[in-house]
């Protein structure tokens, strides 16, 4: 996990689409928002969540990895970045290999875009916009210490099981507390996928 | 004095937050296009967090930057960061428009013209029927200086006592239930002491859509491990997480709290001590609460009698507590009563004047709370004095330089004004910054009022509703092109930064009041260049009131992170906490706790009508969407209103459901969730007709602070075969409606979510 990253609790969600509107006025993609905001359970509860680019570590950033033109760069820090202006060919390759849904092409200008940790903001010290404007906290950024020292007993899980394929990241999901933590497939705890302890 | 708030009390996730700060947003070109950042206040809701406008070398905004504001401390919510897409919007009004019927359509006009026009119709209409023929109608979004002087306009250049505005329709109940309480209208905790509770009991507010920043403290409370207790018929975001979510039938918040407060004297969680020493009445309170059992609750609440018990040992139980309501319980017909219900919860248990512990009320609109408090309520004078004491009229007029006799008497509310223009008795209205046909209920009956007034003018930026059916409308600023003051619902006053000038046309509500009143001949109590002169007149108006703002200057504010009232000299903190003294501002300092018995709300159910109609916000949008519903993503957000409906109605999501009360019938696509009650529909009420949910409410008066009845009403629902359209925005002559907000207003669907929230990304 990052030094600094994004967390995401999901039980503190308020679905008000704040840090949507906060991405699409970020400056590295300006107009378009590149965070998803789901609905969990439809007609028997308001619960929902935001997904921002997980920053894949382990494997490393799928997306990045059937970039047939190496546009999507990642930096020493883990953040993975959108694709390269001057590279990407919008074949939409990173976005069919993304387990998160996470990358969205500009077939006009083919182009693909996805959020980048709002890379322009953190160079300079500040939080990501998503997670600056974030009224809940459901978005929180900073260090898993600086996180533990505002929820004590918080407990995070940084690994998706995806059939019997674990994907670790660097952005990191709150779990709730009394559940085996990790790998993590939407919030819920598994332990053993198709007959493997994947522990 | 008051000891001021800890400044190290910040809610969860924010204390490592950089602030922007000198540093232009855009930090990667900043240099090559001399952005500058200006710090100022969202335009909305009564939490009033702090932002920057991003401001280009042109001088025009085109951005919004996070401010670390010790009310928000960089959060917004999708509102605040969308807001200053309004400043230099296609939709805006450049030009006054006036036609001299309504058969006529709206010409662009001068100032001149449009100015004439209107104080020719004031002085034909107060000529031949008397100067209380003419009325004004203010708006609680204005800031405190204009609503000042919208006060001192209608006594002193119109000479009326009609002057209201729409706070009247926002927390007036609140604000009578603490004045009879208290002794003093505002909430007596500042939001950071939520920070400090065990409990916090939420009634009738739909915080995470309504006041979705404020968010942010109830959750530093509950790492605390503080519990929260929610009421409200729907299970909104934030009563899905509550501790207790008492999902109470619409309408009978009375009798729960009375049954609440029965159980903690029944098993002596009263706090003695604190009720000898600060409080009077409670022998009788005592005496009916005796009447209110469990079971009796549970029989009109429709909830199971043991959640009464719950709710009662949980707040009882807890060391500090505190109680914040919103429109919930304050738009019925016993709307004060309902508050002070809350009120005598919380004196009973001692939680009144401590940190962590105490009351507030969440203001719905910016100014909602400074809106009142300087004469533009009709029976309020600046200060918060009454326009019906001997003694409070002589200070004013002596202010004022005007003789007693010469000072207008208590008018009438905002919706009794409309019921006095379809008798007649109001022949001519001028309304500011707000839009009754889409605010008010019983949009027949308002619509009806307007038609028959025979002149109508109104101040917007954008052409509402209301303004699209006025004979003259005065093309005015934005809040980002002012400065000026607004109380939030903490009763702390901050102050807004002018970001850019003007577009061309467009001239601040000051100057056309002040222009206004020189054409009526009282040009000399009206020569203010500007807001900060205002103020000034506003300051030593208000000085020695309980509403004291002598010692907030404008230098201070812009020093500090603003300051609450009573504030009487320059050296004050302000008192961001009330009662810490242990007195109230009655003159014998107690609390003086109401008896209140429920009663049933004023639409009767019968075999036709035998459902709740609710109505509230969604998260996306602003009272009357005036502003909102042109802004492309918070309209991609929440296209349309719906109707919530329980599943064992046998509806599916999307069907046309037919909504009928006793005023009138409109079709809604369904929202099937189990998030509401199975005898209680909700719809949000920010658009017009035909989907307008005040097209359906009732306009039943709570006695005493005359709010409108909007929370509940009798309805039925029937199946329909097609769903009505959502009207585009007006727009004045010649101008389209703008095409980003076009496409998704039309679809017919309801939003995926049960609030009303449609999907991040639709493309």
């Amino acid at each position: 996990m990052m030094g600094k990253t994004i967390f995401i609790d999901p039980g503190r969600c308020i679905g008000c689409q704040a840090c949507v509107s906060a991405c699409r006025e970020c400056d590295s993609h300006r107009g378009k928002s590149m965070i998803h905001l789901d609905y969990t359970d439809p007609g028997q509860s308001v619960a929902s969540l935001p997904t921002v680019c997980m920053h894949c570590e382990d494997p490393v950033a799928p997306c990045a990895e059937v970039c047939p033109a190496d546009a999507i760069l990642i930096t020493a820090d883990g953040v993975v970045q959108q694709a390269d202006t001057t590279r990407c060919i919008g074949c939409s390759n990173c976005v069919n290999a993304c387990p998160f849904g996470v990358p969205k092409i500009d077939l006009q200008a083919k182009l693909q875009m996805k959020c980048n940790l709002c890379y322009d903001r953190t160079a300079y010290g500040l939080a990501p916009m998503c997670a600056t404007v974030c009224p809940t906290g459901a978005l929180f950024y900073g260090t898993l210490e600086e996180l533990q020292a505002e929820r004590p007993g918080v407990q995070v899980a940084d690994s998706f099981a995806f059939g019997d394929v674990v994907v670790k990241t660097g952005v990191a999901m709150v779990v709730p507390a009394d559940k085996v933590q990790w790998p993590v497939p939407g919030g819920l705890p598994v332990v053993e996928v198709n007959g493997v302890d994947v522990r | 004095m008051t000891i001021p708030l800890d400044p190290s009390l910040a809610p969860p996730g924010t204390r490592n937050f950089r602030d922007a700060g000198g540093i232009p947003a855009d930090k990667w070109h900043a240099d090559q296009n001399g952005e500058t950042l200006v710090p100022t206040h969202c335009c909305f809701c009564g939490v009033q967090c702090g932002m920057y406008l991003r401001v280009d070398k042109g001088g025009k905004v085109f951005g919004v930057e996070p401010r670390n504001h010790d009310i928000n401390r960089m959060r917004l919510c999708p509102k605040g960061i969308n807001a200053y897409q309004q400043v230099n919007h296609p939709d805006r009004l450049t030009a006054p428009l006036m036609r001299r019927s309504r058969d006529e359509e709206f010409r662009e006009v001068s100032w001149d013209e449009a100015l004439d026009f209107t104080v020719s119709e004031i002085k034909r209409i107060q000529s031949a029927y008397g100067n209380d023929a003419f009325g004004l109608l203010g708006g609680a979004s204005l800031f405190s200086e204009k609503t000042y002087l919208v006060g001192k306009f209608a006594r002193i250049a119109l000479k009326s006592k009609h002057v209201d505005y729409n706070g009247r329709l926002c927390m007036v109940s609140a604000a009578g239930a603490n004045k009879l309480a208290f002794g003093i209208d505002r909430a007596g905790n500042p939001f950071s002491d939520i920070l400090l509770t065990d409990c916090l009991l939420i009634a009738g507010s739909n915080v995470g859509e309504c006041f979705p920043v404020m968010t942010q403290y109830l959750w530093g409370a509950r790492d605390r491990g503080a519990s929260l207790i929610v009421i409200d018929p729907r299970e909104t975001a934030i009563a899905r997480t509550a501790d207790i979510h008492v999902a109470l039938k619409p309408g009978t918040d009375a009798a729960f709290f009375n049954a609440v407060l029965h159980v903690i004297v029944k098993e002596n969680l009263t706090d003695e001590d604190f009720l000898a020493a600060h409080c009077t009445g409670w022998d009788e309170v005592k005496a009916k609460v005796a009447e209110y059992t469990p079971e009796r609750a549970a029989e009109i609440c429709g909830i199971p009698a043991s959640q009464v018990v719950q709710v009662a040992r949980t707040f009882a139980a807890a060391d500090k507590a505190m109680a914040w309501h919103a429109r919930g319980i304050e738009h019925h017909s016993q709307g004060v009563e309902n508050c002070l219900t809350v009120i005598n919860l919380c004196a009973a248990t001692g939680n009144i004047g401590k940190p962590g512990a105490g009351y507030g009320t969440i203001t719905g609109q910016g100014n909602g709370q400074g809106g009142r408090e300087h004469g533009q309520k009709s029976d309020l004078l600046p200060g918060g004095r009454s326009i019906l004491n001997e003694e409070h009229r002589r200070q004013i007029c002596e202010i004022w330089g005007i003789e007693e006799s010469e000072l207008p008497t208590a008018g009438t509310s905002m919706m009794e004004m409309i019921w006095q223009m379809q008798r007649r008795e109001i022949r001519g209205l001028i309304g500011i910054c707000n839009n009754p046909f889409v605010s008010l209920p019983n949009y027949a009956v308002v619509k009806d009022g307007y038609d028959t007034a025979e002149f109508h003018a109104q101040f917007d930026f954008f052409l509402s509703e209301t303004a699209a059916n006025a004979h003259v409308v005065f093309p005015v600023t934005t809040w980002a092109e002012d400065e000026g003051v607004m109380a939030n619902a903490e009763a702390r006053v901050v102050k807004h930064n002018k970001a850019q000038e003007p577009p061309a046309g467009v001239r601040t509500d000051t100057w056309v009041i002040c222009e206004l009143a020189r054409r009526l001949g009282a040009g000399d109590k009206f020569a203010f260049p500007d807001s900060r002169s205002v103020f000034e007149e506003l300051r030593v108006a208000s000085a020695g009131t309980v509403n004291d703002y002598y010692g907030i200057t404008y230098e201070r504010l812009e020093e500090t992170g603003g300051i609450a009232w009573p504030c009487p000299s320059t050296d004050h903190p302000g008192t961001p906490r009330l009662f810490e003294d242990g007195r109230t501002y009655h003159p014998d300092g107690t609390i003086h706790m109401q008896v209140v018995d429920w009663h049933a709300p004023m639409d009767p159910y019968d075999d036709d009508h035998p459902m709740s109609l609710t109505t509230g916000r969604t998260v996306a949008h602003f009272l009357s969407g005036n502003q909102t519903r042109r802004l492309g993503g918070l309209v991609e957000q929440t296209p349309r209103p719906w109707v919530e409906v329980h599943p064992s109605h046998g509806f599916k999501s999307g069907d046309p459901v037919r909504v009928v009360t006793r005023r009138g019938s409109e079709v809604f696509p369904a929202l099937v969730t189990e998030a509401i009650r199975p005898d209680t529909v909700f719809i949000p009420y920010h658009w017009p007709v035909p989907t307008a949910a005040n097209a359906l409410t009732i306009d039943a008066l709570d006695p005493r602070s005359k709010i409108p009845e909007y929370k509940v009403c009798a309805c039925r629902i029937e199946a329909a075969d097609r769903i009505d359209e959502v009207p585009a925005p007006p727009t004045a002559p010649g101008h389209q409606a703008y095409p980003e907000t076009q496409v998704s207003r039309t679809d017919p669907l309801p939003p995926t979510s049960p609030q009303g929230r449609g999907t991040a990304d639709r493309s």
